[in-house]
């Protein structure tokens, strides 16, 4: 039976890790692919690396990053922002990122997943979609920018639209359960991974260790991502494997 | 020498650096005397089965690998690589694969979701020389389209995906891993390790 994956996501700017990192032993907090190894031997799934950077020099920085990461750990990982262009995805891919992530410019322009799936395969292509819940439309609506901008897209209509151009996975993050600790969102979850037929990662909001084991048994989730609480250690990925093993959901 | 045979489908770095990890010499090439010299080559592969078969036909690395297999020298396709060994795939309309090895590759298809794409775990069903002091347990798989070998002494290990699903397959000295042992954590880097040793090149 296919494993609940649990993935930690590095925001990197300019090749260094923004957000600062709560782990002993390190050389040096900011550098992304000893973190990535670190995440790697704890038992991490994957990792995501969002890439933040503004400038282009930031961005090279990041073709760099993905090639010492790969040199490093021996499991997968995603590299999303700013990936606007066929070419832009060749190239981190060829570093050896295995999947890339886009958002905003596949709402701008849906072809680049098409051409994206076409090119390299759907399991590359990670299509990442932060939603919120409208109220007037009684569903949720596809945002941008950090949940700043609302798209007036309905986030089940793209969710599956994604799927028919090609995407592998969805990255789904609830913009109304980010950064709240409470749990992810288990209304968002379910309802997008039971209307598409690809992996749908979770993620938004989680707080402890038993959010996980709600998101997996209550919304159908794939996979569940989160940032902080596992780089200022509030928990971390083997204990909240543990805690997944208990309530008897298959982890590695 | 380890041989990884570039025949210019998808990501072979993180193949390469995981063989490099593992203390090996090893060559990214498509030249094909550098191949055959190899002590040990990989048929990488990522992306899909027709693709991967016109380049490996319009560089003559079809034959090279025909003739490596027929060299009884180690040999392990991996993903793609591992379903190109097979007579053939129906991904995107029937395709002629290498023909290495008697099966087909079908599609998954079934109310469940596809790419079977995770962690899974593994099923030694045979012995073989490839899991000598190996414990099975979890490695990650990321494909849509699965294998379906004729005859069952060539399966070595198989994965349950709502069905059994072919994870490990070989003969003699032709093996194929449908996941990523490069992407595979501990276990992953153990069963290139075994294939490594087997090449004699550690």
């Amino acid at each position: 039976m296919l494993a609940k994956r649990i993935i930690p996501c590095l925001d990197v700017k300019d090749g260094r890790v923004v957000k600062g990192v709560n782990f002993v032993n390190l050389r040096d907090a900011g550098d992304p692919v000893e973190l990535a190894a670190i995440y790697d031997r704890e038992g991490a799934d994957e990792l995501v690396f969002l890439d933040i950077s503004a400038s282009v020099e930031g961005r090279a920085t990041m073709v760099d990053v993905v090639r010492r990461t790969a040199g490093e750990i021996t499991i997968p990982f995603t590299v999303g922002g700013g990936i606007s262009a066929v070419e832009d995805m060749k190239r981190l891919l060829r570093a050896g990122a295995d999947k890339i992530g886009i958002n905003t410019a596949a709402i701008r322009n849906p072809d680049l997943i098409t051409d994206g799936s076409r090119t390299f395969g759907a399991q590359c292509i990670v299509v990442a979609i932060d939603a919120k819940f409208n109220a007037e439309w009684g569903e949720w609506e596809v945002f941008t920018h950090g949940g700043r901008n609302g798209t007036g897209i309905r986030a089940l209509a793209w969710a599956q639209e994604a799927e028919r151009r090609g995407a592998g996975e969805l990255l789904l993050t609830s913009m109304d359960a980010d950064g709240t600790k409470d749990g992810f969102d288990i209304a968002l979850t379910r309802a997008v991974s039971n209307s598409v037929g690809i992996p749908v990662i979770a993620s938004g909001g989680a707080g402890n260790a038993q959010h996980f084991a709600d998101v997996f048994a209550d919304a159908n989730a794939d996979a569940a991502l989160a940032a902080s609480i596992f780089h200022y250690k509030e928990v971390s990925v083997q204990e909240v494997k543990n805690t997944l093993r208990d309530k008897g959901v298959n982890v590695r | 020498m380890i041989a990884i045979i570039d025949y210019g489908m998808g990501n072979l770095h993180s193949v390469s650096k995981a063989v490099e990890r593992l203390g090996c010499d090893m060559v990214v090439t498509s030249d094909p005397d550098q191949i055959l010299a190899a002590d040990g080559a990989i048929l990488p592969g990522v992306g899909a089965f027709g693709d991967a078969m016109a380049n490996l036909r319009e560089t003559g690395l079809a034959d090279t690998v025909k003739a490596y297999a027929a060299s009884g020298k180690p040999l392990l396709g991996i993903c793609l690589g591992m379903q190109l060994l097979f007579t053939e795939s129906e991904e995107h309309g029937v395709h002629q694969g290498l023909d290495l090895l008697p099966g087909r590759v079908v599609r998954f298809q079934g109310n469940y979701k596809v790419p079977h794409m995770g962690w899974n775990e593994l099923s030694f069903v045979q012995p073989s020389p490839l899991f000598e002091g190996v414990e099975p347990g979890h490695v990650y798989f990321v494909h849509s389209y699965h294998a379906l070998p004729e005859q069952s002494s060539d399966l070595l290990a198989v994965t349950d995906y709502y069905q059994p699903v072919t994870a490990i397959v070989g003969r003699g000295s032709l093996f194929g891993m449908q996941f990523h042992p490069e992407k595979s954590g501990k276990l992953g880097m153990a069963l290139l390790e075994r294939f490594v040793g087997l090449a004699g090149s550690r």
